[in-house]
């Protein structure tokens, strides 16, 4: 495979098991305990009642296109080469929006609702990063 | 009881009329902004005993700034949080006067954005000048390709979804402020153009066509801020910080609706404060880093509902001779973009509120009270929103 020349992810202790399980395909958020809500992105701390007894929990991998732009103009090597591509809120259906490209489609074929899936590239030996693709 | 609509006031301004200026480092276009400044207020460097600065560059700091300026000033702030610092600036300068610890300051920004070719809303990662991404929140963000003009388009994008908004509603902002520009000697764009021309050009991040994104050029500025007692003895009439109100807006956690921004926290309490209402506003300058910036800021700071922006921006309203004139410098988008805009948008409206241009055509008619309110950072992912309430007597 081509040579990953797009930024790479920083690693810290708040977000391994993230990243350690994107490496295995699966994607994981959080859910507090205390309060029962969901997060993204992870971090040490409940967002929402500033408990820590977050929990990581495999998600459906499904959602929908909140919002989405198609970038035709970016000046950093990885994504130069790319245009023009889509970036995208998508809306899990656990509820929590994350950033992510819509891939593997045409991009004037994104709309905003479309219901997508996750998928993942493998950049290093280390990280994979999740992506979404148009659901089966 | 202290009456904090007439405890400070704009008493000096100074916009640095260069939009490319490879051969001055920042500091100077400050220093040079702030010395016009004072003169312009009638004022002298032993008056100044505060100091304000935001800036893009991580190393030109208030610090290194009072060190060119050779200032030791008893008040000083830093605040950055994109932009609209500028907005938060003199509202923390109106604070500082109320609790006696300042008696005048100078707010000042500077940038060499264009001559030193930072791709402010299309550089990705570079326009930080550090590609190694922060564990969070970039590395859930960069990796994607984020720009600055793609996080905007992206609310755009839903606006345009959820309310029926079109490119053409857009476009009427970016026509009305190049109007503005075209009577403005010192903007950048000065050539009238129409919405056919917005919407026909290239787009660069969908729906935002190129005349939606501001221009990137260099320039400064600075605005001399004074307690009402020093503001007595300057050489124009005072422009009156009649009302602030600061917020930040961001993810939510991955759950907050995007599509309100921070103006629609911050101003209840400027109007509140300054004890006006949408009617008194003669005249408003809008951060416009982008058309969509301009139309989501209308409609949460309350001058239209949600959703109604794309209606309100169209018909010449924004014109001078309109309801609601806005931008009539020519904004961020002809006039100037220096990195952060939010200077300007005080230079701007105190001009108008000196009726500095009577007796032409740039001239906001029966000009009293103008509102600013700048936005730092980017509505697709977090941002600031400061708005001030400017008034004379």
């Amino acid at each position: 495979m081509p040579e990953w020349n797009k930024p790479l992810p920083t690693i810290s202790g708040e977000t391994k098991p993230y990243w350690d399980h994107c490496r295995r395909g699966e994607l994981l958020i959080q859910k507090c305990d205390s309060c029962e809500e969901y997060q993204f992105y992870p971090r040490g701390i409940c967002a929402n009642c500033w408990s820590n007894d977050i929990q990581w929990v495999t998600a459906s991998g499904k959602g929908t296109v909140w919002t989405f732009t198609v970038t035709y103009q970016n000046g950093t090597p990885g994504f130069a080469e790319e245009v023009p591509y889509v970036l995208a809120l998508v809306e899990l259906e656990e509820g929590v929006r994350m950033f992510t490209n819509i891939v593997d489609c045409d991009p004037r074929s994104v709309s905003i609702g479309m219901p997508v899936e996750v998928t993942f590239v493998r950049a290093t030996d280390q990280i994979s990063v999740p992506y979404f693709k148009p659901a089966a | 009881m202290v009456d904090l609509k007439h405890a400070a006031a704009i008493v000096g301004i100074h916009e640095h009329v260069t939009r490319y200026a490879p051969d001055k480092s920042e500091l100077q276009i400050q220093g040079e902004s702030v010395i016009k400044a004072l003169a312009d207020a009638g004022l002298t460097k032993q008056d100044v005993d505060g100091l304000l600065t935001a800036s893009s560059s991580a190393r030109n700091t208030a610090l290194n700034l009072a060190d060119y300026l050779n200032m030791y000033p008893r008040f000083v702030d830093n605040t950055t949080v994109g932009g609209g610092s500028f907005e938060f600036h003199l509202s923390h300068a109106l604070n500082a006067i109320v609790a006696g610890r300042l008696n005048c300051a100078v707010i000042t920004y500077s940038s060499l954005a264009r001559s030193s070719s930072v791709s402010v809303g299309t550089g990705g990662v570079a326009r930080f000048g550090h590609p190694r991404l922060e564990p969070s929140p970039d590395s859930f963000e960069e990796l994607y390709g984020l720009t600055t003009v793609g996080l905007y388009a992206m609310i755009a994008q839903r606006h345009m979804h959820l309310y029926g908004t079109t490119s053409e509603q857009l476009a009427e902002i970016a026509v009305a402020t190049r109007y503005h520009a075209s009577m403005n000697p010192e903007a950048l764009f000065r050539n009238p153009i129409t919405v056919e021309d917005v919407v026909n050009s290239r787009v660069i991040s969908s729906p935002l066509h190129l005349p939606d994104c501001c221009v990137i050029t260099d320039g400064g500025g600075a605005v001399v801020v004074a307690s009402a007692e020093v503001a007595r003895n300057c050489r124009h009439q005072p422009v009156w910080v009649l009302g602030a109100g600061e917020a930040v807006a961001h993810q939510g956690a991955g759950k907050r609706d995007l599509m309100y921004i921070a103006a629609h926290q911050s101003h209840e309490p400027a109007f509140g404060m300054a004890g006006v209402t949408h009617q008194d506003i003669d005249m408003a300058m809008i951060y416009d880093s982008f058309t969509i910036t301009v139309l989501e800021t209308l409609e949460d700071l309350g001058f239209c509902k949600k959703g109604e922006g794309g209606d309100f921006v169209s018909g010449g309203r924004l014109r001078i001779g309109g309801e609601l004139p806005i931008n009539t410098d020519g904004g961020g988008l002809s006039s100037n973009h220096p990195g952060m805009r939010g200077i300007f948008l005080l230079l701007e409206a105190t001009r108008q509120l000196r009726h500095e241009f009577d007796r032409t055509p740039r001239q906001v008619a029966d000009c009293n009270i103008a509102l600013c309110h700048g936005t730092g950072g980017a509505l697709g992912s977090r941002h600031s929103g400061g708005t001030v309430i400017l008034g004379r007597d």
